[in-house]
């Protein structure tokens, strides 16, 4: 039987505010434990909630910049549950009527095929605390520092068929929102955490299958594993005369699996009900209109200018737009050389291949955009040939020197333009090499085209590189003709 | 609407209550004459009626992001039951 | 000293009669003596309180001081105040300090208030005869067979036993006007947002209100002006200015309609508590009101309404008291849910727990619908009632509760018969209106109080008609004989 997944992604993204939803504590990741968890975060008694603009604000833009409906009354709600990491024994978010309604997100597969995943809607929450399971006599610490931190829940459709398909639009997310300013997604401090709802059906079946709910993937490259595990499991066990069960399974990273969490599935009865202790959070026209104004520009829209102004491929405009950080970096390296295609080139090739071999982000480039679009402003110009803008961009790389024009200068990289010059060092080579020349002249003329390599070759090495190769080319053909 | 020593049970581990057994049939019954008195609320019609969930019209105010709590860890944690370095201690989580 | 009011003891105090420190003196002698047999104070803080009074004294000294500098009061024990045990009446947090004062108490402080201690309560202010407590139950001053009244069954017996002359209350569903009906004193519950209820532990968020209890209304007057006030630390709190509440006090009578709810003088109420309520309707006729009959057809439903909404917020607010992070904590929990439900079923006492369980059943899975939100549809019913009366009249009058003080432990062993008695204090809280208790008589021995109705934020209205009565009348002037 074939069978087709049905895939649905709850996606939480810690907002980048400087205080938390509900306190005045500070959002910094890394204190230590406690440190900023103040009185309302700790839920001690008589403390109350005031809700912070700029969460609101955040969360208004990702409405926006997945062209959702606005909820121009949103409510807050708690949902009621014992946990450690959960200081008020409930969580205040939103349920009935979120901040964001309907929307939609445009994703970008492997193959460069575009498709549209439904958002359903997505709601404001704080976060909960950690719990910390090292050894405290064999207790369980707490820290209570991310708790209430702001969250923005998205919840998609489930338009996702495959789980490649779950990590185009996870990364369509994590582009939006660092596009938005409204989160740093780092995955890794869990910026930006995820659950997916993954069910299986016959292929060409309407009504849904069973589906278990991932938690607890933080990564891009767990999420691909632990659904197509999911995936797996659930048709083996289909396959096998089983049935799945709705049910919450905890993906573990260490030993690539997932396994059921039963114990928290429990009796689960959440009670929500409208939290007493917040309002109603009215948003008018003007608000909204304002907030639209203060739109950056937006990857599909970047992309777009990319293609449509610059004359990029759709390839090379949706990986250079595929992050803010990305497309700030190519645009600075764009504006200082003058030439978008070179400096697409370069960041997409030179950069980031060292970039992955490193295993650095772009924001952690050692070579600046202002020295890479400087370096290649040097090639335009035939200051420097190809081969010595590899050795400029290494040295740039390991800092030893500040711009371009130092290194060439520093290591004499310049290229040698001076045909006399040029001339002296293939009047050398050819004396060097009389046989290879009386070969050449020998040759068939249309064998020849082969040979001259050997000296192109011979000449670069002898002007260590600095020879403008176009020259050494047409030089070379005239002098070994002769 | 009637709760048994069941349904008592039940709701004092949804609200983590521990209730000694020798009390549930009492609080079934204190439960059950309670419910009886809410549900005088069934005999009136609400369909077209708003629920209202707070006595005036006045919406949520929203607070400017800044960062006013300091670090106050010693003293929020002068009455916590059970501390180490800085981390409320409870017995081992197991997810 | 003390048999003067707030505002007598003011005048004392600016001319010099006495000091702070002598006054401050006086009542913890008084306190002393008597409060053995009353049990209204859970602790005395005398050492803060003389330490206050000298302050207050330096103050006035240096001619700073206020209209109430230097004069001493008492904090129901569900307000935190910094550095003093903050109990709510339970054993749950027998053992905590609060790190904060409440925004109330801050504002009193500020004026050089001096704090005798906290006031004993129903546990965590449910009940209305102060029995709940876990630090024992308050004898009522004026017979030691009756109960106080409650919640703020502490404040109201301290007041009438002249341990204190004023202290604040809370009041969710007539904790505020119950004792102070019952214990001959004067008491306000202002509208809901008009004082702060930042650090005043949540019962029920949505009908939670702190406000004055003195011997007078001109003493309230004086306290609320105080107390009132925008607090953008409480989401609910009202962005409204505050009046002079004592320049209201003298504006004549007449002209002004009040109305007399036909629901409130029905079935249920005693007749003593009538004949003494009529009296009061006379005097006021002298005075130029005009009374007119008016109704408000849902009152019945409050008792119904308010035991969802309140139990059930209750459930939710009272989830964070769970061992963790303050207040007691079972000894060798076992394990997680161990240490959850020892320490909640030995914190709290048997009403709490039942009220806890009410609220929480109320808001479980399939039982919402019927439970809580038909609860929220009738509290808008009765809220429209309450608004179109105030098309017609200004005010309303009626009776704080169906009887007197009752006898200690007549009540206590029926959760059902004691709710009864909150049938015409629910409403006010459920729409939110300001209501107020004035002593109005006596019946068999035992004060009876009326009470005064306000549209929303009319809370100078009210006690302009309180103080005007008061001008002609002594039921606030006396004193039970310890």
């Amino acid at each position: 039987m074939q069978w087709e997944a049905v895939i649905g992604l709850e996606v939480h993204v810690q907002l980048a505010t400087q205080s938390k939803i509900f306190s005045g504590a500070s959002t910094a990741f890394g204190a230590e434990p406690n440190s900023q968890a103040c009185a309302v975060d700790l839920g001690l008694p008589g403390v109350l909630p005031v809700l912070n603009e700029k969460a609101v604000e955040m969360a208004v833009k990702f409405g926006l910049g997945v062209k959702a409906e606005i909820g121009r009354r949103s409510i807050f709600e708690r949902k009621n549950y014992f946990y450690p990491d959960l200081p008020k024994g409930y969580q205040t978010t939103q349920m009935d009527a979120p901040i964001v309604g309907p929307g939609v997100v445009d994703i970008v597969l492997e193959d460069g095929a575009e498709r549209s995943i439904r958002i359903h809607h997505a709601h404001l929450e704080e976060d909960a605390g950690k719990s910390l399971h090292e050894d405290f006599q064999g207790m369980t610490g707490i820290d209570l520092n991310r708790a209430g931190t702001p969250l923005l829940e998205i919840v998609s459709e489930p338009d996702m068929r495959s789980a490649k398909e779950a990590v185009a639009y996870l990364k369509s997310i994590h582009a939006l929102v660092t596009y938005l300013g409204i989160s740093d997604g780092n995955m890794a401090e869990g910026s930006m955490r995820c659950d997916a709802n993954v069910s299986v059906r016959p292929k060409g079946q309407e009504t849904l299958g069973t589906r278990c709910e991932i938690k607890n993937i933080n990564s891009f490259r767990f999420i691909e594993r632990a659904i197509n595990h999911e995936i797996e499991r659930q048709i083996e066990l289909i396959e096998d005369g089983g049935r799945v069960v709705q049910e919450t399974r905890l993906y573990d990273a260490d030993l690539d699996e997932t396994r059921s969490m039963r114990s928290k599935e429990e009796a689960n009865d959440y009670r929500y009900f409208p939290c007493p202790d917040l309002l109603p959070v009215d948003l008018d026209d003007a608000y909204i209109d304002y907030l639209r104004s203060q739109m950056p520009e937006l990857p599909e829209e970047k992309k777009a200018r990319f293609v449509e102004e610059l004359g990029l491929s759709v390839y090379d405009a949706n990986v250079l737009a595929s992050s803010r950080a990305m497309a700030e970096y190519f645009d600075r390296t764009r504006e200082i050389c003058g030439d978008a295609k070179q400096a697409a080139n370069w960041v997409m090739g030179e950069l980031t291949g060292r970039l992955n071999k490193e295993g650095l982000e772009i924001q952690q480039s050692p070579v600046a955009a202002e020295q890479l679009g400087g370096l290649i402003k040097r090639i335009i110009d035939n200051t420097i040939n190809g081969k010595a803008a590899k050795q400029v961009f290494a040295a740039l790389w390991d800092g030893e020197g500040h711009t371009a024009d130092d290194i060439i200068e520093a290591k004499g990289l310049k290229q040698v333009t001076d045909t006399g010059a040029i001339e002296r060092v293939i009047d050398e080579v050819m004396a060097n090499n009389p046989a290879q020349v009386e070969q050449y002249r020998a040759a068939e003329p249309d064998k020849r085209g082969k040979m001259v390599g050997f000296f192109v070759g011979q000449v670069m090495k002898a002007s260590k590189g600095t020879a403008n190769p176009q020259m050494v080319n047409q030089l070379l053909k005239q002098k070994l003709e002769g | 609407m009637a709760l048994n020593q069941d349904d008592v049970a039940k709701v004092a581990h949804l609200a983590r209550l521990a209730i000694d057994s020798s009390n549930t049939q009492a609080y079934a019954d204190d439960l059950t004459s309670i419910l009886a008195l809410v549900d005088q609320m069934q005999t009136v019609d609400t369909q077209q009626v708003d629920p209202m969930s707070h006595p005036l019209d006045a919406t949520q105010r929203l607070r400017p992001d800044e960062v006013t709590e300091a670090d106050q860890r010693n003293l929020l944690q002068q009455g916590a039951p059970a501390v180490e370095q800085g981390l409320f201690l409870v017995p081992k989580v197991i997810e | 000293m003390i048999d003067l009011t707030l505002t007598q003891l003011a005048d004392g105090l600016a001319q010099g009669d006495f000091t702070s420190r002598e006054l401050t003196d006086a009542y913890l002698a008084r306190i002393a003596e008597h409060d053995a047999q009353i049990n209204s104070f859970i602790t005395v803080t005398e050492d803060s309180a003389r330490q206050a009074a000298e302050a207050a004294d330096a103050r006035r000294a240096a001619g700073q001081a206020s209209l109430l500098t230097g004069i001493p009061l008492a904090h129901k024990d569900i307000f935190c105040t910094q550095g003093v045990r903050t109990s709510c009446g339970s054993k749950m947090l027998d053992n905590f300090v609060a790190p904060y004062s409440a925004t109330v108490v801050e504002k009193l402080d500020q004026e050089g208030m001096v704090s005798l201690g906290k006031t004993n309560m129903d546990e965590f202010a449910m009940g209305s005869s102060n029995e709940s407590s876990f630090y024992g139950p308050v004898r009522n001053p004026w017979d030691a067979q009756a109960v106080p009244g409650g919640s703020s069954g502490g404040s109201a017996a301290a007041i009438a036993a002249r341990l204190t002359p004023a202290a604040t209350g809370t009041d969710t569903g007539g904790s505020i006007r119950q004792p102070a009906s019952f214990c001959g004193i004067t008491g306000l519950k202002p509208t809901y947002g008009r004082v702060s209820r930042w650090g005043m532990i949540a019962y029920a968020s949505s009908l939670d209100q702190g406000g004055p209890m003195a011997r007078t209304a001109e003493d309230c007057a004086l306290l609320l002006s105080a107390m009132a006030g925008f607090d953008p630390k409480d989401s609910t709190s009202i962005q409204r200015g505050v009046p002079d509440y004592r320049s209201a006090l003298d504006s004549p009578l007449s002209g002004l309609t009040i109305g007399l709810p036909k629901e409130y003088f029905g079935d249920g109420l005693d007749a003593s508590v009538a004949d003494v309520l009529q009296a009061a309707i006379r005097e006021l006729e002298a005075l130029g009101v005009t009374f007119k009959d008016v109704s408000l057809p849902n009152t019945r439903l409050a008792i119904p309404s308010y035991y969802v909404i309140a139990p059930a917020e209750a459930s939710s607010n009272l989830s964070r008291f769970d061992g963790v992070r303050f207040g007691h904590r079972c000894e060798n929990p076992q394990d997680l849910e161990d240490l959850y439900k020892r320490s909640r079923g030995e914190g709290f006492g048997a009403e709490v727990k039942r009220r806890i369980m009410i609220g929480t059943y109320a808001l479980s899975e399939g039982f919402y619908d019927a439970y809580y939100r038909k609860a929220q549809q009738i509290r808008r019913l009765l809220t429209q009632d309450f608004l179109a009366a105030f098309n017609e009249v200004d005010l309303l009058l009626g009776p704080v509760a169906p009887t007197t003080a009752f006898n200690l432990g007549s009540k206590n062993n029926d959760p059902v018969q004691m709710y009864l008695e909150d049938i015409y204090t629910l409403g006010i809280n459920l729409a939110g209106l300001p209501g107020m208790s004035v002593p109005a008589g006596f019946a068999a021995g035992r004060p009876v109080g009326m009470q005064l109705i306000g549209p929303h934020f009319e809370e100078a209205r009210l006690l302009n008609v309180a103080h005007q009565y008061q001008r002609v009348t002594d039921h606030h002037q006396q004193a039970p004989a310890l």
